[in-house]
């Protein structure tokens, strides 16, 4: 596989952004990381990720918008990616699931709940 | 006398009033105005009104018709000596309009109306022209009697030669600027001096006749009483023709000020009215003298030189005859005097009313052009128009004095251009003292005037049709003066009272009959940036770069928008009318603002100026119309307001949630990383590097919490000052330091202006410095050029409140954000987010606020700019504790 994308984590904070690398790395992940939400969409038809950490408050294009324009591509294998939402705000998994992402986190979270949820949606 | 000494002494001259008038210039432009300014001068060139017509022709008069030449200088010395505050109040209304010539002040009065400019205009060329022929041909004709030249055509070469002079002096000195005031130092002075020539020529020759040869006082009276026995007409012409002489001195009291010349010296040369506190009396003096020796040289030169001489060339042929060269030579120069400055002055005159009430408006309908921009290069056209017109009518008098044949007819033209200036004095007097006066009305005086001139007097003197019959006993030029001035006036004031004025009309009226500036129009409206802009393109051309920038500047300033374009304030819009109407006229000015500020006249807004004085339906009508107008504001307000409010309370409702979604940021980095430091495998530098970023997102989480706790002490009101007295310029170094110490941000250049700095603040100095750190902290994070510059510009206002502009060069903040960037975590969404939750600057008006003071967004500079303004004092407070003011700072000198 060698230097495959396995997740795309997409985090404008430096050191949330930081933590979820270094945390997925160690789990045996490639993990690659953009901070911009308005080059998202982009990256993942360039990165083909397995599975996309989504953070939802992002500059320039938001994590709702993000998801949105990820769920209407024309291919059907990069449509379906596996997303992972995570969100400051206090419902993670009713936004996540509002907005169409498989699984969501709150912040501050577990670093085992972060743990769990990738290794189910890479599975 | 040889013709070359005479020749070489004329050069002479000449050359030296070149360098005189070159001097001048040269001093004025230098700023060294004050002997140039000085009443004296004024004075003296006030007496362009001697022209040769009365240096020669007063003596040639006296001869034929006794004392009535006085009334020449009668009709003056009474305007002058009895009504010289009227006068003062013309100049001054003239002055505060920019007027540029009599034709213009008729103009701008009457609603600021060119075809009037023009029909004046015509008046004024058309008297004017005879006149000038007639200076040329007295220079021709003193030249003959030094060389005793038969030939009067041969004398066409003098005349040629001295045109040409005068025509390029004139445009050398008279359209050297184009300055808004449109004086003309070197061409006044020069015609002051020459002024002082003619004086002195002319009593040095009277001394001679009276002492030299008669034999003295007592001799010259005994003489005169002889000539008198032989014709009583020459002293008591006064009883023999009232009407001729009340007619003459009301003629010559008017030509005065209306004479394009005199107008001109009077009036635009002014630098101001009280100027004429010493004229009025200064100047009748000045005449009194020139006139004190007409009768005795009359009397004596008609005993001693024979029979058949030209009494119009007395004043040379009799110390001729007598053998006194060195004395005819000095009244020859006081003749040339007198002849060039009137040619001088009034072809500076001409030149200006032509190009700007002919050349100019002609010039711009052929060039009229959609976008407005038809003042590309109109600075170069009028000055070139200008020079033109000045050949123009330099070269149209020697044509006609060619044309007449150096004839005799000419020596009636003085009176003739007075009769004929006269006709626009109804309107002028009218237009400053009657509110009511309307153009209509003028246009009807002066028209009429202007028929019944041709008619009666200006045609039969050249020779087409004849003079008409008055019934008996009436003198023909008192009949024409009376009946062309009458019927002038009566149709000015019929059809004034008849019609309506328009708005411009109304808002002149006003200005001019209560000698007030007027608001002007509100003509805002549209970009007004981009307004601004194109103004100062078109000012540009006109007055060049530097003058031009300099106004706007000034304005800026004025408005307290200093080193920005000026607001089109209806009072920057008025000013500005009147500078570019110094440069080409009133009605020329009104059309360009009105074509380049978008605007096409008057709006609903002046209406109110002049509200009270109107016809009452009308008046109804714009009523309604303001009241829509209003109306139409105050929903567009309201809908702008509702629209803001909205904005706000999205964001209020969301406030919770934001301070939520800024708390759990730092929070998630903390536990994650916790929690790893946790692991027992972790390499050594990670975990240092770990604990690292947990200390400064604890930080991040600990100034978040500091700021919700101080915008919420602060919106509560309850903050208190802790008041100081403070060196702005220490502050702003502090502020400076502070800002540069935090990691974030790149470095700048910051250009201060330190003098402007050292002034004393009286406030909560920890406060203000919260804000200074705080903008140019931002100015750091956000500033995007590849430079990074920042300006800080500190200014004293008279009220001794302090505005502190802070400015880098960046891209600035997005027009559609400015409004909201002072509100609560305005920054979220913000593409560069750099750290921060977004509640400085709603902390920074906050603090500002408490301060009696205000924080704005300046927009349009370039990069993003501040303004901090800061009150003399903080406002009082019982919870202040300004009790015990304890100096901050210190070290540097205060300006308080």
């Amino acid at each position: 596989m060698g230097d495959q994308t396995d997740i795309l984590l997409i985090e404008d904070d430096h050191s949330i952004a930081e933590a979820v690398r270094f945390i997925l790395t160690r789990e045996g992940w490639q993990v690659a990381v953009i901070r911009d939400g308005g080059e998202a969409v982009d990256s993942i038809r360039a990165q083909r990720p397995r599975l996309v950490v989504l953070d939802l408050m992002l500059p320039n294009r938001s994590g709702s918008e993000i998801l949105a324009d990820l769920r209407a591509l024309p291919d059907p294998l990069l449509a379906r990616t596996a997303v992972l939402l995570l969100t400051a705000h206090g419902d993670a998994v009713g936004t996540a699931a509002a907005c169409g992402a498989d699984a969501g986190l709150a912040k501050p979270f577990a670093n085992d709940e972060l743990r769990a949820l990738v290794g189910r949606l890479m599975h | 006398m040889a013709v070359d000494v005479l020749v070489a002494t004329c050069l002479g001259y000449v050359v030296l009033m070149f360098i005189v008038a070159f001097a001048a210039d040269r001093a004025a432009l230098r700023g060294r105005v004050k002997w140039l300014d000085h009443p004296a001068v004024y004075t003296l060139s006030l007496s362009v009104y001697c022209s040769a017509w009365t240096f020669f022709g007063a003596v040639g008069y006296a001869t034929r018709s006794g004392l009535e030449f006085a009334t020449i200088y009668l009709g003056p010395t009474v305007v002058f000596a009895g009504a010289w505050w009227g006068l003062r109040r013309l100049v001054r209304v003239a002055r505060m309009h920019h007027v540029t010539s009599v034709a213009d002040l008729i103009s701008a009065r009457f609603g600021k109306s060119n075809p009037l400019a023009a029909l004046i205009t015509l008046i004024a060329v058309t008297a004017a022209t005879p006149y000038i022929a007639l200076q040329l041909q007295s220079v021709s004709l003193s030249f003959r009697a030094f060389t005793q030249e038969a030939d009067p055509v041969a004398q066409g070469g003098t005349a040629l030669w001295v045109a040409a002079g005068l025509a390029l002096f004139t445009i050398l000195f008279g359209t050297r600027n184009l300055a808004a005031d449109e004086r003309h130092h070197g061409v006044v002075t020069a015609i002051a001096l020459e002024a002082v020539v003619k004086l002195i020529a002319f009593l040095a020759l009277g001394v001679f006749v009276v002492w030299g040869l008669a034999d003295g006082p007592t001799d010259v009276v005994g003489r005169i009483a002889k000539a008198t026995a032989e014709d009583p007409a020459l002293v008591q012409g006064w009883l023999l023709k009232p009407d001729r002489w009340t007619a003459l001195i009301v003629v010559s009291g008017i030509a005065v000020i209306t004479l394009p010349r005199m107008f001109q010296v009077m009036v635009v040369e002014a630098a101001d009215a009280e100027r004429l506190r010493m004229a009025g009396w200064a100047f009748p003096t000045y005449l009194f003298a020139m006139s004190l020796f007409v009768l005795p040289i009359a009397v004596v030169g008609r005993e001693l030189l024979p029979a058949g001489s030209n009494p119009d060339l007395f004043v040379l042929s009799l110390p001729l005859s007598q053998g006194q060269n060195m004395l005819a030579l000095l009244v020859f120069l006081g003749g040339f005097s007198a002849a060039t400055s009137m040619v001088v002055m009034s072809a500076i005159a001409l030149a200006t009313m032509i190009s700007n009430h002919w050349l100019v408006p002609l010039w711009l309908w052929l060039r009229r052009r959609p976008d407005g921009d038809d003042a590309e290069d109109l600075g170069r056209f009028v000055l070139n128009a200008r020079r033109l017109a000045i050949l123009a009518v330099v070269g149209g008098g020697w044509v006609y004095h060619q044309a007449s044949g150096g004839s005799a007819a000419l020596a009636a033209m003085g009176l003739v251009a007075f009769t004929g200036m006269a006709q626009v004095f109804p309107a002028m007097l009218g237009g400053l003292l009657w509110r009511g006066a309307t153009r209509i009305g003028a246009y009807a005086g002066v028209g009429t005037g202007l028929v019944l001139w041709m008619v009666l007097i200006f045609l039969p003197s050249v020779g087409i049709g004849a003079t008409p019959g008055f019934p008996q006993g009436v003198d023909p030029l008192a009949g024409s003066i009376v009946l062309s001035l009458g019927a002038n006036t009566l149709a000015f004031l019929t059809l004034s009272l008849v019609s309506f004025p328009d708005p411009v009309e109304r808002l002149q009226g006003l200005s001019f009959v209560l000698a007030v500036e007027p608001e002007g129009p509100d003509r805002a409206g549209g970009d007004t940036a981009r307004s601004a802009e194109s103004l100062l393109a078109m000012s540009r051309r006109i007055w060049g770069a530097d003058p031009a920038l300099r106004f706007f500047q000034a304005e800026a300033v004025a408005q307290g928008k200093s080193g920005f374009l000026p607001d089109l304030t209806p009072r920057f819009l008025t000013r500005l009318e009147r500078r570019l109407a110094g440069s080409v006229g009133t009605a020329t000015a009104h059309a360009m603002i009105g074509r380049v500020g978008g605007g096409t006249g008057l709006s609903v807004a002046d209406l109110m100026e002049v509200a009270g004085e109107a016809s009452r339906a009308k008046e109804e009508a714009r009523r309604l119309e303001t009241a829509r107008a209003e109306l139409a504001r105050t929903a567009r307000q309201l809908r702008e307001a509702n629209e803001k409010l909205t904005e706000l309370s999205v964001q209020k409702d969301s406030f919770l949630g934001q301070v939520s979604h800024e708390l759990r940021t730092p929070m998630t980095s903390i536990r994650a990383f916790s929690e790893l430091l946790k692991l027992p495998d972790l390499p050594e530098a990670d975990r240092t590097r770990f604990a690292g970023i947990i200390h400064d997102e604890a930080g991040r989480l600990t100034r978040l919490l500091d700021d919700l706790l101080d915008l919420s002490v602060l919106e509560s009101g309850g903050v208190r000052l802790n008041v100081a007295v403070a060196n702005l310029h220490d502050l702003v170094d502090r502020a400076v330091n502070a800002a540069s110490a935090t990691g974030t941000g790149r470095n700048f250049v910051i250009h201060r202006d330190l003098p402007t700095e050292h002034v004393a603040v009286i406030t909560d100095t920890d406060r203000l410095l919260q804000v200074l750190i705080n903008i140019i902290s931002n100015a750091r994070k956000y500033c995007d050029a590849p430079r990074p510059e920042l300006w800080v510009h500190v200014r004293r206002r008279p009220d001794r409140s302090t505005e502190i502009d802070i400015i880098d060069n960046g891209s600035g903040i997005d027009p559609d954000r400015q409004a909201l960037i002072f509100e609560k975590f305005a920054r979220l969404n913000d593409p560069m987010r750099a750290g921060g939750a977004g509640l400085g600057l709603a902390i920074c008006r906050e603090i500002m606020t408490a301060l009696g003071g205000d924080i704005t967004y300046l927009p349009g500079q370039g990069g993003a700019a501040f303004r901090v303004s800061l009150p003399h004092r903080p406002p009082l407070k019982p919870s202040a504790s300004a009790d015990a003011p304890n100096a901050c700072g210190g070290g540097g000198d205060w300006n308080e």
